[in-house]
């Protein structure tokens, strides 16, 4: 104990895993608490402190920086490696070069790497400096009162005290609050990125307290958990001084790092400070990950390794034989040891082994590794300022969060997707209900939502009328295209509703979460709104009745319960504007509620007097289990007196009931205070699911509006009964496993107490009373049922999700036995949470259907778009939800990741066994299938059906319609089983897409993991939601949404995006870059280091292999570091191999980094070929050239450096493919430096530099014209076969990245002349012209129609094609046009598309974009003639038809390249020659 | 606090608390070089667009190719070996090293005159100057006339720092074997005068200024040379010491033009080293006229024992320095090679644009 006293704490280990003990800090001689507070003294002495709340996230303090900094740094191989080399080279034996200047390189990296730590560092504390001086309010003993304190001030046990907006400092347990109910809002947003108000509760037992808390009287103890990071958990309870005890949960808790909202003051007690805080042990920094690229590199770098000490050990051999050689023969030119003796030939091996390692060193690239960090580093920059990943809605970038593996993100294989808040935008939107078997199909809702995309088309219209033509002209070809580019994504934001909509919507967003007016302002149906209205006015009129539902029709009641439980069962905060919340004078019951204790239901329902303890057997078993497992609290209280009461009062007939003065009193109040129109539009919902918001909007169309909700109480607004408040008497929140959740209700008109559930239809139609089939009742429910369910699947189908809504009467009885059950398990202090779970079970069982309501979830924007686009580029696309298998399959083909000529299988099987032996028969099936294999179906419970949906013609592809699998959760949990996993996969593989449903997390993380680890392939794992944490952890790079579900997925992520469609930009376009940069850079570092040691290598030849070398020892230290690093480093940040516009059009160059195109095994070894190549001619020319001359050694070797510097440089200028003044700069300034720092350094000092000695040679060399002439022949001759073997490549081989950059070179070029016969308004005439007289244009017109053509074929989807939004069948394969010989490819249906395509290349998107449904490929097919030009090679089989119409079959072969260039769909050739008699039929 | 602009907010509807909106936005900023959008040159590597640069190239090449092997075979020059491992080699009486100084003497013609400065090298091989430990084996501070590094010379320097505990001026294996044979040339004006007329070969100039002048110097101090060098000790192999290599004082000591050539270790093991000078006399007259000569060496440096062979050269030069076919004959190659490949790339190109051309030709 502190003799100041001040602050005290102490913590214990109990036996049984670890709590956490509180005390208040303000009584430092507390009495020991009996045995609890005497075994509280005997542990408290050992266990270590608590922390204290002053962060730290530092790593080095002043004293510690240096070695722990190097300690971390040498935990890299490559730097222990050089330092091991510096340091052989103090050894005089073998030393090559002068031993400071060997350490320098490593040095200077280190001191680079330690540097950037540093500031790092610096930034972290200066930071957490800021934090830790936060004030806040702590109650100080001394002084009796609050003081302001530092937050780094606060220690475990404090007070303190928190106003509104204020942002807590550590977690804190809540004791007192300004709001009368013992409130507390907080806002999580810091944490888990949600805005919606959380609510938290006074710890009970304080919240009766009247006057205000004073810490004085607090001598309660705590105990609670040790700390923890998960932020959903805390356990604990309070021990009273008078041995009370009460049972903590996280509504007690507020958590550092929220804010506090809507509550004016609260007061609370530290539990857990600083870095015990929930916030900070969530708090991992950013993850290290390896990519695969660099992986591939570090095993490039063994070889290296490998080549290192073969050179060295051949050189070592060849001195040790030149020694023996030349020993005996007296050469003048040997240098005995210095004792006179002569080395022998093996220890002169020996060394001269030790000094080649050290004079080769340069092979293993030291600044790789910064390099590549480096341009990573620029890499995330640019990925992080794209303005096409930065989404206006929320206005938020793209988020890197892993530093180290961007180009992982282009040699993505796999993508597996969850559905939810991923493909769909998680804004659930109310669309249709069915209520007691009736169904409503809110026809105008539907209309309305159908307006909302049709107001976003109108702007649309408008959009590209806003660039100016001329404009655009003159900016230049090349941001012309990005202009187009831009409003393409201005326009896409179809979906989410017009711009102003969406901002509209952001910005409420501020104050609530999930409400756009789409939502928020639903058209009710009319029939179903006449009945609400109807019931609402029975039950107006017949409320002072007894039995007020009573006088309804079963249907009507139902309807009335239907909306009810819309509105309460759920739990949604009402908030109004004005924060904080406004204190209202109203009427509060006695207690506080839920019912906590038996006392509170006693009390409650006061007078009592029955006989009989409990009816129910099932209730007394439950009973008995609460007396073993019984709490003290209960324990006491369990005696039959009590119970005896409890059914006395039970008993009593219902009219006393509702004379307690309950309903009259909610009543009188409600007519006090009758709400204004205008207020009632305030009112704002804050749900904690969009679900639970969309049917609460849901139910305030029908006039059913919830209007308040506090702890104990709901309000709802009726038009004619007023407000209607309803006791809550329970809330059993919504989990994962029972899928459902549920409210207990005390009813203001029956006074019944009512349960209303509210849940997936699988489970609750489970719970449903049994009804017999004898009564005409229950014959009538079990139609309803079943029309229900009809109607459910109907919702599924359409893609809505489905909840079934139900209610149960709870006698008087059955509520206490249930009661006594569910206290015992709120108040136990060990597995809580399990026991409220089995009582949650035993309330929701014998429901009474009332009705189910399908919510859309819409599609995100740009859905379907985006998955073309990545399949285009070669990836397969898995969607792993835990949905169900209608809904999914549903959204999954309104997102086009299935088609409707697609066989889809499905596997649900029941057992292990079925499992197996229906992937055996799919595996045959899918092996056996040619184009004339039939769908065939098995029956039983193992079902396998093929649903060809709408089957292609056999003939239309080669390999038949493509494959699409469906699992759901259960087969999927058989099909992961060790020895079905391989066929599992071998299935998956064969299928175009793979849809699993109803699967768990855990699962979805096993199928990633099961593809990434048998598979060998990238994987991708995007989701949004807590669900998808597993998932993206597990995958290669895990891509989290940051949308409507919190942070999780987020703080699981490497990169987080707004939208799904960002993927598309993301992987594409940067994952490309960044893959191809890095790539190219490593292969170029490679060959760097290998042609400049092959440089010294081939020099040992000619100097006895005795490890000398040509080249000044600074050259050869600095010269990786300093004069060849700029260039690269440029190159490999700025770089394009492709332009983003090239790549977005034409994904499937995507699969260049997919397959490792650009750096694989090959490609290094011819790297490494080439490099020696070079370093053999940039070292013979110069031998050649100085043979037999007076040169010396480094007047002769300094001329191979400069050589060697200018043929990197013109390398490097033939592997970069975009110039920018940044390259010419940093290859101007590499020269430049080069020649400075070598004149600087042969000037500097005439004796300083032994052995080289290298004074004035630089300038006499400049003197020299051989030196200009071997630098001049040099590098050319060198880099000629290199040259020439790219163009010969690009002209006669050229990949598809080559192809993709000389189409857009040739479409931008060929943009200069159609736009100007635009701009000049000739083209419309002409093309019309030319049209009429079946097209005969003049050659450039047609060359810019081609590329247009072209570019269009290349997309082969149309870039916007909603499903919702065409009506027509979408012609997005290539085989439709072809297929059909329809009337609608008349010439004159195809105007548009022509005209359009015509108009200019640049516009493509435009003309994609505006003519969505004019499917171009039939307007193309109506234009045979222009589709065979120019940029032939990259043409798509569909434009080679084009000259196979006109032409003989002697260019099919020409045909038969391309599409091999295109690997999209090679189709055989009997396809070209039928489709050719069709279109020639046509012609 | 948030609170006062709030109301204002909810009543027009902007942005709340920021009134420019756009500056708290984290909209990214459009700029070329944040947008990767730099104006950039993007060439495409193709037979088409890369044939220019090979013809350029062999252009370019060939010319300079005949330039310069022009001037290279303008260049006069002869070779003479005397290492004498011949039998018929008059200089083959001294390899057996009982005679010293061994003195023999070559005969040679000159075909043609040699115009201008006519250089003299000797030339050695299978010399390997180059070797790591042999180039090390010096101290410049030493030479350079730093009298702490006089008398304690580098490490550097063993074995050969020390002789007899006195220090080696200059030390190191380098200075150690420096080349040490007298070569002298005769003209025999015509075969009827038996006396020959020796050319007159100058000593200075043959080193870079910069090593004369600044990288050597003499140890400092008044008096003559050998005072100055006082305490040292001449290099093993050397029959005197270093401040008795020349006669003249400003080419004598460290400073002598053989020591400071000499200690330019050569780049390869076959190298020259220039000896001598024969500086042009007047325009009438060639330096060399053509005729007979003779070459009288006097052969101390044994080389035969590693297979060393020792040459004479006489050499004229040209604004590219001496004799070199190598680079006339590679820029020739090269030109051609380059030319070649543009035929190849023009074919391909052509054919490559043909095959595509006649598809688009035939489309209309």
């Amino acid at each position: 104990m502190e003799p100041a006293g001040r602050r005290r704490r102490r913590r214990r280990r109990r036996g049984d895993g670890g709590a956490r003990t509180v005390r208040s800090g303000l009584h430092p001689g507390l009495p020991a608490l009996g045995s609890r507070g005497a075994r509280l003294g005997l542990h408290g002495g050992c266990a270590p402190p608590a922390a204290d709340n002053r962060l730290k996230t530092t790593k080095y303090t002043l004293l510690s920086f240096v070695p722990k900094n190097l300690f971390e740094q040498f935990h890299r191989l490559a730097n222990v490696y050089f330092v091991l080399i510096a340091l052989l080279n103090f050894a005089p034996a073998v030393n090559a070069f002068q031993p400071g200047l060997a350490l320098a390189p490593v040095l200077f990296i280190l001191a680079v790497t330690a540097l950037k730590d540093l500031w790092e560092d610096y930034s972290r504390h200066r930071s957490d400096l800021a934090i830790n001086h936060r004030g806040c309010l702590v109650f100080s003993r001394e002084e009796k009162k609050y003081v302001h304190r530092f937050w780094k001030e606060i220690h475990v046990g404090d007070f303190v005290r928190l106003h509104c907006n204020e942002i807590i400092p550590a977690d804190v347990l809540l004791l007192s609050s300004s709001d009368p109910d013992g409130l507390c809002h907080i806002e999580t947003a810091n944490l888990d990125g949600e805005t919606n108000l959380k609510r938290r509760q006074v710890v009970r037992g304080f919240s009766e307290l009247v006057s205000e808390f004073n810490p004085l009287t607090f001598t309660s103890i705590i105990e609670c958990e040790k700390p923890n990071n998960d932020l959903s958990r805390f356990r604990g309870c309070i021990i009273h001084s008078n041995g009370e005890k009460a049972g903590l949960h996280k509504e007690n808790l507020l958590l550092r790092g929220c804010t506090i909202r809507n509550t004016e003051a609260v007061v609370g007690i530290v539990i857990y400070a600083g870095h015990e805080t929930k916030a900070l042990l969530n708090n991992s920094g950013p993850r290290y990950k390896r990519s695969q690229l660099e992986r591939q590199m570090n095993c490039d770098v063994l070889w290296c390794v490998l080549l290192l000490i073969c050179m060295s050990l051949f050189s070592a051999v060849g001195h040790g034989l030149w020694v023996r050689r030349y020993q005996e023969k007296k050469a003048l030119f040997d240098v005995p040891e210095a004792d006179g003796s002569s080395l022998s030939p093996v220890t002169a091996a020996v060394y001269s082994f030790l000094t080649m390692i050290i004079v080769l060193q340069v092979l293993i690239p030291i600044s790789l590794y910064v390099s590549i960090e480096i341009v990573k580093v620029c890499q995330v920059y640019f990925i992080n300022q794209d303005l096409d990943l930065y989404d206006e809605e929320t206005d938020s970038q793209l988020q890197c969060r892993a530093l180290n593996i961007t180009e992982d993100l282009g040699q993505i294989q796999y993508i597996f997707s969850d559905k939810t808040g991923t493909l769909t935008e998680n804004k659930m939107v109310f669309r249709r209900c069915t209520v007691s078997g009736v169904e409503y199909s809110h026809d105008a809702n539907a209309q309305r939502l159908a307006r909302y995309q049709e107001a976003d088309s109108e702007e649309e219209e408008v959009v590209p009328k806003r660039g100016s033509w001329s404009q655009r002209g003159s900016i230049g070809s090349h941001q012309g295209v990005r202009m187009m580019h831009r409003t393409q994504s201005t326009k896409s934001h179809r979906r989410t509703g017009s711009r102003a909509e969406a901002k509209r919507a952001s910005m409420l967003s501020r104050h609530t979460a999930f409400s756009s007016p789409m939502e928020k302002d639903i058209t009710p149906d009319p029939k179903l709104l006449e009945k609400v209205s109807e019931c609402d006015k029975g039950l107006a009129i017949s409320r002072h009745q007894e039995q007020p539902l009573a006088h309804l029709s079963p249907e009507l009641s139902d309807i009335f319960d239907f909306f009810i439980a819309l509105t309460i069962c759920n739990t949604v905060v009402v908030t109004s504007p004005d924060q904080p919340r406004q204190k209202q004078v109203r009427v509060r019951f006695e207690l506080k509620s839920p019912v906590k204790t038996i006392e509170d239901f006693l009390r409650r329902f006061t007078p009592s007097r029955l006989t009989s303890v409990c009816s129910s057997t099932g209730s007394l078993a439950t009973n008995k289990s609460n007396h073993k497992s019984g709490s003290s609290l209960l324990s006491n209280l369990s005696n039959d007196s009590v119970f005896l009461k409890l059914e006395e009062r039970l008993g009593q007939p219902a009219p006393s009931l509702a004379s307690n003065g309950y309903s009259s009193q909610a009543e009188s109040w409600a007519s006090e205070r009758k709400p204004e129109p205008g207020q009632e539009q305030e009112l704002r919902y804050e749900a904690e699911s969009p679900d639970e918001a969309a049917l609460v909007y849901a139910a305030r169309a029908y006039n059913c509006a919830l209007v308040d909700r506090l702890p104990d109480q709901v309000s709802v607004e009726l038009p004619h009964l007023g407000r209607l408040t309803f006791e809550l008497l329970h809330t059993l929140g919504f989990d994962s496993i029972r899928k459902r959740m549920s409210v207990v209700i005390r009813h203001p008109l029956t006074d019944e107490i009512n349960v209303y559930t509210k849940g997936a239809d699988s489970v609750v139609m489970d719970l449903l009373l049994p009804c017999s089939s004898e009564d005409a009742r229950g014959r009538h429910q079990k139609r309803i049922r079943s029309k229900t369910q009809s109607f459910l699947n109907l919702y599924a189908v359409e893609g809505l999700r489905t909840l079934c809504i139900a209610k149960r009467v709870l006698s008087k009885e059955e509520y206490a036995c249930w009661l006594q059950g569910h206290l015992e398990a709120e108040s136990s202090l060990d597995n809580r949470e399990e026991l409220l779970f089995q009582s949650a079970l035993r309330l929701e069982t014998n429901l009474h259907l009332l009705g189910a309501t399908g919510i859309e979830d819409r599609l995100q924007d740009g859905v379907p778009e985006t998955i073309s686009k990545l399949r285009q580029a070669g990836l397969q696309i898995w969607v792993l939800t835990g949905d169900k298998q209608e809904t999914a399959i549903n959204i999954a083909h309104a997102c086009k990741l299935l088609d409707h000529d697609e066989e889809i299988i499905t596997l649900n099987a029941e057992s292990q066994e079925a499992c197996a032996a229906l992937l055996e028969q799919c595996l045959q099936y899918v092996q056996s299938r040619g184009p004339h294999s039939t769908p065939k179906k098995t029956e039983g419970n193992v079902s396998v059906g093929f649903f060809p949906l709408c089957s292609a013609p056999p003939q239309s592809t080669a390999r038949g319609p493509s494959l699409s699998l469906v699992i759901d959760g259960r087969s999927l949990a058989y099909a992961l089983e060790k020895n079905l996993e391989d066929k599992f996969l071998f299935l998956a593989k064969q299928c175009r897409s793979v849809l699993c449903c109803r699967s768990t997390p855990l699962q979805k993380s096993m199928v990633v993991k099961l593809v990434r680890s048998k598979l060998k392939a990238m994987t991708l794992a995007i989701g949004d939601g807590a669900n998808d944490v597993s998932m993206i952890q597990v995958a290669d790079v895990g891509v989290g949404i940051s949308g409507q579900e919190g942070m999780q997925a987020v703080m699981a992520s490497d990169f987080a995006v707004p939208k799904f469609r960002y993927l598309e930009r993301l992987l594409i376009v940067h994952g490309h870059w960044c893959y191809s940069r890095l790539a190219n850079m490593v292969l170029y570092f490679f060959y760097k280091n290998t042609m400049f040691v092959g440089l010294l290598f081939w020099f040992q030849f000619y100097c006895g292999f005795s490890a000398s070398a040509m080249i000044d020892q600074w050259y050869l230290i600095f010269f990786n570091l300093l004069f060849s690093s700029l260039p690269q480093l440029v190159t490999g940040v700025l770089d394009k191999d492709v332009s983003a516009d090239t790549l977005l059009l034409e994904p499937q160059l995507y699969k260049s980094g997919q397959k490792m195109e650009e750096y694989r095994p090959r490609a290094f070894w011819l790297n490494m070929v080439d490099a020696a190549f070079q370093s053999l001619v940039c070292f013979f020319i110069p031998y050649m050239a100085y043979y037999d001359s007076d040169v010396d050694m480094f007047t002769w070797g300094t001329p191979i450096t400069a050589i060697a510097l200018l043929t990197f440089l013109l390398h490097l200028g033939i592997e970069t493919k975009t110039w920018t003044w940044l390259n010419w700069v940093a290859c101007g300034f590499s020269i430049l430096l080069f020649l400075t720092v070598a004149l600087i350094y042969n000037s500097a000092c005439a004796t300083c530099y032994p052995p080289s000695n290298p004074y004035w040679t630089m300038q006499t060399l400049l003197g020299d014209p051989v030196f200009y002439l071997i630098c001049l022949i040099t590098p050319v001759t060198a880099l000629l076969p290199r040259l020439f073997f790219r163009a010969l490549q690009g002209s006669l081989f050229p990949t598809q990245l080559q192809l993709g950059r000389q189409l857009a070179k040739k479409c931008r070029k060929t943009l200069q002349t159609p736009k100007e016969r635009f701009a000049q308004g000739h083209l419309p005439q002409e093309l019309k012209a030319e049209l009429s007289q079946g097209g005969t244009g003049s050659p450039s017109e047609s060359l810019s129609k081609d590329c247009a053509l072209q570019t269009s074929q290349h997309l082969q989807q149309p870039p916007v094609c909603s499903p919702e939004a065409s009506g027509e069948p979408s012609t997005v394969d290539t085989s439709v046009p072809l297929r059909e010989n329809s009337p609608r490819g008349s010439p004159g249906s195809s105007i548009p598309g022509a005209a359009v395509s015509g108009e200019c290349p640049g516009h493509l998107r435009r003309k994609s974009l505006s003519t969505s449904r004019a499917a171009p490929l039939q307007s193309l097919f109506s234009l045979p003639n222009f589709s065979s030009l120019g940029c032939v090679s990259s043409l798509s089989l569909v434009s080679g038809l084009g000259s196979v119409l006109r032409f003989s079959s002697s260019s099919l072969h020409v045909d038969k390249r391309d599409s091999e260039f295109l690997s999209s769909s090679p189709q055989p050739e009997q396809d070209l020659s039928g489709l050719q008699r069709q279109a020639t039929g046509y012609v | 606090m948030a609170m006062n602009c709030n109301p204002k907010d909810e009543v027009d509807g902007g942005p709340p608390c920021a009134p420019g909106g756009a500056a708290k936005t984290r909209r990214p900023d459009n700029t070329a070089f944040k947008q990767q959008r730099l104006p950039a040159w993007q060439p495409i590597l193709t037979a088409g667009t890369v044939l220019p640069t090979f013809f350029i190239v062999g252009l370019i090449f060939i010319p300079i190719g005949i330039g310069i092997f022009v001037t290279s075979n303008n260049i006069r020059e002869i070779e003479i070996d005397y290492t004498g491992t011949e039998p018929s080699s008059p200089c083959n009486k001294c390899l057996s090293s009982n005679v010293t100084p061994c003195v023999c003497t070559i005969n040679f013609t000159l075909e043609k005159a040699f115009e201008g400065n006519v250089f003299m090298y000797y030339g050695l091989s299978n010399f390997y100057q180059n070797h790591r430990r042999y180039v090390k084996s010096r101290d410049d501070s030493q030479l350079n006339g730093d009298p702490r590094a006089l008398v304690n010379p580098s490490k550097e320097c063993e074995p050969y720092r020390r002789n007899e505990d006195l220090p080696i001026a200059p030390c190191g294996a380098i200075a150690n074997s420096m080349f040490n044979d007298t070569l002298e040339l005769f003209l025999i004006t015509n075969d009827s005068d038996p006396t020959p007329k020796p050319i007159l070969l100058q000593r200075k100039g043959i080193a870079w200024w910069t090593d004369k002048h600044v990288k050597f110097r003499n140890p400092p101090g008044e008096g003559t040379l050998e005072e100055r060098f006082k305490g040292t000790t001449k290099p093993v192999n050397w029959p005197k010491p270093v401040y008795m290599l020349d006669s003249e004082d400003d080419n004598n000591g460290f400073i002598n033009e053989d020591l400071i050539v000499w200690m330019r270790t050569a780049a390869l093991p076959t190298f020259r080293k220039l000896y001598r000078l024969i500086e042009r006399t007047d325009d009438l007259h060639p330096t060399l006229p053509a005729g007979q000569y003779y070459l009288n060496i006097t052969y101390n440096y044994p080389v035969h024992s590693f297979d060393g062979r020792k040459r004479m050269i006489l050499s004229t030069i040209s604004w590219m320095g001496g004799k070199n076919p190598f680079l006339g004959i590679a820029y020739i190659t090269v030109g051609s090679i380059s030319f070649l490949l543009g035929v190849v790339l023009l074919v391909i190109n052509h054919k490559y644009r043909n095959s595509s051309n006649t598809a688009d030709t035939m489309a209309f």
